[in-house]
Parts: C-alpha cells; sequence; structure tokens
C-alpha cells in the first residue's frame, strides 16, 4: 500500500512533465528532448529569485512567466528558422539545446546539489503516514494544471486555433490564423507547465543539473503509454508508470533492474496497442 | 537530335564523374595509409577510433537514413560487440580477429530479433522503445548473475594484439591498419547492399510504405533485416573499438553513446556513405575542440556547434558538399558554353 502511494507521488511528477510533452506535440507534432533541461533550468531561476528573498508563490509565477518567454523564444528563434523536410535534424538541434540548458545551469550554478523549498507544511496531512504534504501538493498542482490546460484547449479561442495549426498548419494559415505565434505560443505553454513540474520535484529530488535526467525518461513513457495526443492520457500514464516502478522495485527485482523491467513492460504495452491506452488511431489516407 | 545530345552529355558526364570519385577514392586512400606514419601514436589511436565509428555510423545510416527507422539506442549494439569481442578473448582465450565476425553474428541475430517486435511501432514509439534499450543496456551489464562473464561494474582489461609476422610497426599502427582494412571492406559492402535491389527496396519503404508493400516489397522483411545489418555493422565496430581501447565496462556504453551516433549520421548527412566519415570525425574531434575553446562550459560549446551545423548544413555535411560540388560544375559548364 505505502509502495502505490509513494508509486503516485513520483507519478505525478512524471504526469507534469509528460503534460509538457503533450503540450509540445499538440502544436508541433514532436517530442522535445529538452524539455526536462529546460524545466531544470527554470527551477534554478525560481532558486535564485528565493534566495534574493522573494516570497515563495510571487518567485513561483514570475518563474512561469520567465519560463513561458524562454519556450517561445527557443521555437522562434532556433527552430523556426530551420528548413528541413525530415524531422531529424529538429532532433539533433533539441540535444544540442539539452546540452547547452545542462552545461550552462552547472555552470552559472555550479554542479553542487541545492536543497529546494517546498510551499506546503510540512506536517503530514490529515494524520496518515504514508504522503508527506509536498507529495500531496504536488499531486494536487498537477491535477489543477490538467485541469486548467484541458479548458484553455476546449473553451478558448485562442486554444482553439492552437489545435487547428497542429492538425493542419496550412489550411490554419489560409483562415488567417498566425501560425508562427501559435508554435510559439504551444512551447511558452510547454515551458511553463514544465517550470511548475520543475517546482514540484526540486524539494523531492533536490536541485541539480542532472536531476531531469531519469524523470524525463520516465515522461517520454508515460506520454506514450497514455496517447501522445492526449493530455488526460499522460496524467494517467504518469501515474501508472510510477506505481509500476515503485511495486516492481520493491516486491518483484529489485532496484538494479527495475529501470530495465518498467522500460520492457512499456514497450509491451506499446507493441500490443500502438497508439497508447488513450490515443486515437490515426488513419492515413493514400 | 536535341532530345539525345543532353542524355549522351549526360553518361559522358557520368564516366567522367565516375573515374573521379575513383581517382578521389584512391588518394584517400593513399593517405588514409600513410598518416600512421607522419603523427604520434596518440592520433593514430585517434585515427583508428574514427574508423571505427565510421564503421557503427554507416550501419545506423542504413537504418535511419535509408530505411527512415530512428534509433536511439545503436550504443546497446556497440555495446553487445564489444563485450562478445572482450569475453571471447578473456575467457575462451579467441585470437582477436576471429572475434570481429563473431561479434557481427551475434549483433545481427539480436539486432534482427528486436527489429520483429518493434516493426509495429510508429516512429516516436520507435525511438523510445531503442531508446529504452540504450538506457537499460548498462544495468544488464552489471547485473550480478552474470557478472562472471562481464566482470560487473569492472569490465573486462583486453591485451593489445602486437603485429604479426615480425612486421615492424608498433601495436597503435598495427590496430589502425587492421581497423582500416575492415572499415573498407566494411564500405563497399554496405555500398554494394545500398546502390542495388535491396538499397532501393529500403528507400522505398523509408518514403512511402504503402507504396513499396504495393509493388511487392516484403516490407516486414526487409524492416528486420535492415535492423539486424545495422546491428551488425555496430556490433563489428564494437568489438573494433574494444580492441583499440584495450577495456570494456558498463559505463563506457551509456545512452549518451546511442545520442552520440544519430548526432554523428544527421551531422555526417542521412542516407549518404561518405557521411559517415564526416560524422565520425565530427564525434571523434569536436568534443576535443569544445573542450579548448571553453574550459567552463564544452557542452555548452557543443550544443552550440550541433546547432549551427542543422542551421548552416541541414542535410549534413555531405549534403553541404554535394550541393557545393553541383554548384562549381554547373558555373564551369556555364563557362565552357559561353
Amino acid at each position: 500500500m505505502h509502495q502505490v502511494l509513494a508509486g503516485l507521488a513520483t507519478g505525478g511528477i512524471y504526469a507534469s512533465v509528460a503534460l509538457a510533452l503533450v503540450m509540445i506535440h499538440q502544436a508541433t507534432h514532436l517530442v522535445n528532448f529538452a524539455q526536462g533541461e529546460m524545466a531544470m533550468f527554470s527551477t534554478y531561476l525560481a532558486w535564485t529569485l528565493i534566495q534574493a528573498g522573494m516570497p515563495y508563490w510571487a518567485a513561483f509565477l514570475l518563474t512561469v512567466g520567465i519560463s513561458f518567454f524562454i519556450g517561445a523564444a527557443v521555437q522562434h528563434f532556433v527552430l523556426r528558422p530551420i528548413r528541413s523536410d525530415s524531422v531529424l535534424p529538429l532532433v539533433i538541434v533539441f540535444i544540442g539545446l539539452l546540452v547547452i540548458f545542462n552545461s550552462v545551469a552547472g555552470w552559472l550554478f555550479t554542479y553542487t546539489i541545492k536543497v529546494f523549498p517546498s510551499p506546503f507544511p510540512s506536517e503530514p496531512l490529515f494524520g496518515q503516514r504514508y504522503l508527506s504534504s509536498h507529495e500531496v501538493g504536488a499531486i494536487g498542482v498537477t491535477l489543477v494544471v490538467l485541469v486548467l490546460l484541458w479548458a484553455f484547449f476546449r473553451f478558448t479561442p485562442l486554444g482553439l486555433a492552437m489545435r487547428a495549426v497542429a492538425q493542419n498548419p496550412v489550411s490554419s494559415r489560409l483562415v488567417g490564423i498566425r501560425v508562427g505565434w501559435m508554435l510559439a505560443l504551444g512551447w511558452g505553454l510547454a515551458a511553463a507547465v514544465g517550470a511548475v513540474a520543475g517546482m514540484m520535484v526540486a524539494p523531492i529530488v533536490y536541485l541539480d543539473p542532472n536531476m531531469m535526467a531519469g524523470i524525463l525518461l520516465y515522461a517520454f513513457a508515460a506520454a506514450l503509454i497514455g496517447g501522445i495526443d492526449s493530455p488526460g492520457g499522460a496524467v494517467v500514464g504518469g501515474f501508472l508508470v510510477g506505481v509500476l516502478e515503485n511495486v516492481l522495485g520493491a516486491y518483484v527485482v529489485g532496484n538494479e533492474l527495475k529501470l530495465v523491467v518498467a522500460l520492457v513492460l512499456i514497450v509491451g504495452v506499446l507493441v500490443i496497442k500502438p497508439s497508447g491506452l488513450f490515443g486515437s488511431v490515426q488513419v492515413t489516407r493514400v | 537530335m536535341s532530345a539525345v545530345a543532353p542524355a549522351t552529355n549526360g553518361a559522358a558526364a557520368r564516366a567522367s564523374d565516375q573515374r573521379m570519385r575513383l581517382l578521389g577514392l584512391s588518394l584517400l586512400l593513399a593517405v588514409a595509409c600513410a598518416l600512421p606514419f607522419v603523427v604520434s601514436n596518440f592520433r593514430t589511436f585517434q585515427l583508428t577510433l574514427v574508423l571505427v565509428y565510421a564503421i557503427a555510423l554507416l550501419g545506423l545510416n542504413i537504418l535511419t537514413g535509408y530505411n527512415g527507422q530512428i534509433s536511439l539506442g545503436h550504443g546497446a549494439f556497440y555495446a553487445i560487440g564489444a563485450y562478445a569481442a572482450a569475453i571471447l578473448m578473456d575467457k575462451f582465450g579467441a585470437p582477436y580477429w576471429l572475434t570481429v565476425p563473431v561479434a557481427g553474428l551475434v549483433c545481427l541475430a539480436v539486432g534482427f530479433l528486436f527489429g520483429l517486435p518493434a516493426l509495429r511501432l510508429e516512429p516516436l514509439y520507435l525511438a523510445l522503445a531503442t531508446f529504452a534499450l540504450g538506457v537499460s543496456m548498462p544495468h544488464l551489464l552489471k547485473y550480478k548473475y552474470i557478472e562472471g562473464w562481464t566482470g560487473g561494474v569492472q569490465g573486462i582489461v583486453i591485451v593489445k594484439p602486437d603485429a604479426p609476422f615480425g612486421v615492424p610497426l608498433t601495436p597503435d599502427q598495427w590496430l589502425y591498419f587492421f581497423t582500416l582494412a575492415i572499415t573498407v571492406a566494411m564500405f563497399v559492402l554496405g555500398w554494394n547492399l545500398l546502390r542495388g535491389r535491396v538499397g532501393r527496396a529500403l528507400v522505398a519503404i523509408r518514403d512511402h510504405p504503402i507504396a513499396a508493400s504495393a509493388m511487392g516489397i516484403d516490407t516486414a522483411l526487409y524492416k528486420s533485416l535492415a535492423f539486424g545489418v545495422s546491428a551488425m555493422y555496430t556490433g563489428v565496430a564494437g568489438a573494433l573499438g574494444a580492441i583499440a581501447v584495450q577495456f570494456v565496462a558498463p559505463d563506457s556504453f551509456s545512452a549518451f553513446l546511442s545520442i552520440t551516433f544519430l548526432v554523428g549520421v544527421v551531422v555526417g548527412g542521412l542516407a549518404s556513405i561518405p557521411g559517415a566519415l564526416f560524422g565520425a570525425f565530427f564525434i571523434q574531434f569536436i568534443p576535443n575542440i569544445a573542450d579548448q575553446i571553453s574550459k567552463a562550459a564544452p557542452w555548452a560549446i557543443y550544443g552550440v556547434f550541433l546547432i549551427a551545423f542543422m542551421f548552416l548544413m541541414p542535410a549534413g555535411i555531405s549534403g553541404a558538399l554535394r550541393l557545393g560540388w553541383r554548384r562549381l560544375a554547373r558555373r564551369a559548364a556555364r563557362r565552357e558554353r559561353a
């Protein structure tokens, strides 16, 4: 029972990074390998602001805002100018961004591990001993972000325009949607979601430039298990991967191989159900 | 008449092109043979690694460039090849030259088997599956029940082979020539494979899988074969790499190695045989150059290099060269006409 709950807590983290991945995929049909590093960098920004004496929630909001602009700027200045038929050069650019963010963070903030504050009280909630209140809070924040995103995409004209751009950029341009700005907006939103995820993770795993390495892989797996085009699926997938990883690690194979077994299971699911648990099956016209 | 003239012209141009290419290749080979006698042993060792990477990149290029399947896990096949060679030499006392084909065969089998289920996956999902393979491999190699074979975290140390028959070469130089011979053989093999029926089938599957299967290409078979052959190349490279660095350990085959291979393939040029060689030079030397530019954040410089390369040459180094060559040829033709 305890393992399942602890799994839910880590699952919440995977879910929020997976959400960010799904966001970018919604807007551009690409998977951003630098997502985790961008989140890590945002978390360092928040840490700097808090060290400078800013109250937590003000720093939180400011970081989310700055991350939004960094994300939009990356799309606008780095990715947009690259003209290529194939996705592979873009993948290489993502890898380039990943090492840049990682290395610059290490250079600016050093590689020593830092403690990141949590906004939630240190006593466990409701008198239970299984989940710290930070873990409960992190899950809550993830769910709030999910609902906000869902409402944004479902009810606002801007959200509709973004979905249109993802589905058919040419027709969207013909009906007067600014495709370039929609893509930048998508990247900005994803970076903002990533920043939230980073600030929720940091109190648990501590802050260092490599904190996102493992998380990104699990988040990627979570997004794919849930179906890459479904934000709700990403959250379910995140919790699923978290629980699976914890339970398997504790009871079945031990800590050394839990990564391997979790990944094998994930690939197994994908072989049986290639578009994920909640993804829509793409039908291609010939 | 006017319709025929350009055609014969084209044929003549192609023939002279081929002659140029043959000349260029023999020149390249001559330079490659002369190099170890003019540079230091350490540089020779680095060049050996370049050749090793070139074989691995050619393998990945068969899969990613020609067949359009992204693999983020080729480091795993490299590791399997390296460990196959090391275990054969360490536990069975096999001669080093025998380990190379064995490593290739082992990887051919593993790659083919991995390719079978991976067929069903869409590109992104395939990227995840192969990445999972790349990430798991170091953990598997450390697994305690096979420690007797793999040496666990410690890895295996191998002895560097000397030149046979009393040939007056240092071990580094001998290993360089050994690797060069295998590289040439693998490139000729790859060239023959890719320019014919098989190569066309692979490209057709990449460009339009449905049309390809409608034309009677067995898509599933060719895709798994591409996986197997690609893994075989990488495995051969792994075995040679292990002999060259005289050491294998789980942590030298991290997921980062797989990503480096993909970087090499795209920077060198997708679906291009010489591209493998350019990519190999890039992944061997650019990290050192970045390190010399900035000691504080070398990887940031490396990242800037990557992005700059993709900005300037989205089709890779060989793509840019081809474009430049064509422009020069066109200008020369125009001058001739004038």
